[in-house]
């Protein structure tokens, strides 16, 4: 019985006829990819974006860690209830069959392993998926985690939702992070204005790019996949 | 047996000094903003405030700290956009600070409340968290132990209570609420709404009256969300 020696390696996809992703072209890919019928938690910030490119068939579900099931669209004008808040504090709507439970109900969702997908932001990936999103580590900054550790170890797939470099142009994919973790290698994927990148135990592969050949990402993000199959 | 109070004051008496006090809410959504004044006219200083949040704006928990009766906090999300009152006196040193993250924090008070004297939680493994905590490897993952909060009293708003002193919430305001009132000695709850006995459905009611200790009816007041627009 032998195996074989090499394994077919998946190909990427260059999508080469425009330039990156806009943040809410981003949510778009993570809306695509979403599994239907998912139970879903979107952090806050830019993965709350994610909700407005679900469409009702896709039979998402959204959790909020404050304590409700079949989370609706933002609240407007006379819809807003102070009672009614998503876990970034915004005002949101509920949709039929929604549920509400307390804070440890809430938790044992995540934690227990139920909720099948959250979206977080993310100030550093490691290739292996460890996760910086909490705090910078900066004198005078007062530390706040919120529910980000929770979620980070609790979901089944952590989607990563972030730029793929700094403004001042430095890799936010990395060998190792250099801002205090907020999980360890619970990432699975990246979804960023410049490509899909899986991460994990096996470390980085580019899935899909916007705007460059994955070589010359792979290059600028110093992963060395030079074997990867190309398609466009 | 819980006792059905006329007045704020008097649902709030009592409250010692350097007593540990869960609070309710999640941003100002389920504050109970009327038993937190209440302790600030009571005057118990020297407390420890188990909550989410370390207030917003100058309401609720901030007035409360703005006050100067808090040593320390235990939340797990001190830093908002309006924790002004908070940030100012944390990096004074006027204040103590322990993060928790959030289901842990919710956690540990369910086990609080439930008689648990310990549990293992996956949360914050391989982080400045774990700082100091035993770790310990079950069926291939790894976990923190972590140990119960026990409120002295916790302060709690809900939306209806009737004379036995179950209670019902509303929406997100839910949040903390039936988790804190299992993890005092004395649980005193606000609620919009005293209803007659035999009118909440059972089989819908969240805190079960043995729970409960305190209730007082109090006005509803209107107040802003962060974020609203």
């Amino acid at each position: 019985m032998t195996t074989p020696a090499t394994t077919e390696t998946p190909s990427v996809i260059e999508h080469l006829d425009r330039g990156p992703l806009s943040m809410n072209e981003v949510a778009g890919v993570i809306a695509r990819d979403m599994p239907a019928g998912a139970y879903a938690n979107l952090g806050i910030g830019h993965p709350t974006k994610v909700a407005d490119h679900l469409t009702a068939d896709r039979g998402v579900v959204l959790h909020t860690e404050n304590g409700m099931l079949g989370m609706g669209p933002k609240a407007v004008g006379d819809q807003v209830d102070p009672d009614l808040t998503n876990a970034g504090k915004v005002p949101v709507t509920e949709l039929p069959g929604a549920a509400y439970f307390h804070h440890a109900d809430s938790f044992a969702m995540m934690r227990g392993g139920h909720l099948d997908v959250c979206v977080l932001g993310a100030y550093q990936v490691s290739v292996h998926g460890d996760l910086a999103n909490w705090h910078t580590g900066g004198a005078g900054d007062i530390p706040a985690v919120g529910g980000a550790m929770d979620l980070a170890i609790g979901a089944k797939q952590v989607f990563v939702m972030m730029t793929l470099f700094t403004k001042t142009g430095e890799p936010k994919i990395v060998a190792e992070c250099s801002y205090p973790l907020t999980g360890v290698g619970c990432v699975s994927r990246v979804y960023s204005d410049h490509a899909v990148i899986e991460v994990g135990p096996d470390g980085a592969r580019l899935l899909e790019t916007w705007g460059a050949p994955a070589a010359e990402l792979a290059e600028r993000l110093g992963l060395a996949r030079s074997d990867q199959q190309t398609h466009r | 047996m819980t006792t059905t109070y006329d007045s704020v004051d008097e649902a709030v008496a009592g409250i010692e000094d350097g007593s540990t006090v869960l609070v309710g809410g999640f941003g100002l959504a389920g504050m109970p903003f009327d038993l937190i004044d209440g302790l600030i006219r009571q005057g118990a200083s020297d407390l420890t405030i188990v909550s989410n949040n370390a207030g917003n704006g100058e309401v609720g928990l901030a007035a409360l700290l703005k006050a100067g009766r808090v040593r320390k906090v235990i939340c797990s999300f001190p830093r908002q956009a309006d924790s002004y009152v908070f940030d100012e006196l944390y990096r004074s040193g006027k204040v103590e600070l322990e993060v928790v993250p959030q289901g842990n924090l919710a956690e540990r008070m369910r086990a609080a409340g439930a008689g648990i004297g310990g549990f293992y939680s996956p949360t914050a493994v391989g982080t400045p968290l774990a700082d100091g905590k035993e770790q310990r490897r079950i069926d291939g993952r790894d976990y923190l132990l972590e140990f119960p909060i026990k409120g002295d009293y916790a302060l709690v708003s809900a939306y209806r209570a009737d004379p036995m002193g179950n209670l019902v919430y509303r929406k997100t305001a839910r949040n903390f609420g039936p988790v804190m009132a299992t993890a005092a000695t004395t649980t005193i709850v606000q609620v919009s709404e005293r209803v007659p006995l035999g009118s909440l459905d059972p089989e819908a009611v969240v805190t079960p009256s043995i729970f409960v200790d305190r209730v007082v009816q109090v006005d509803a007041r209107s107040y802003s969300v962060q974020g609203a627009r």
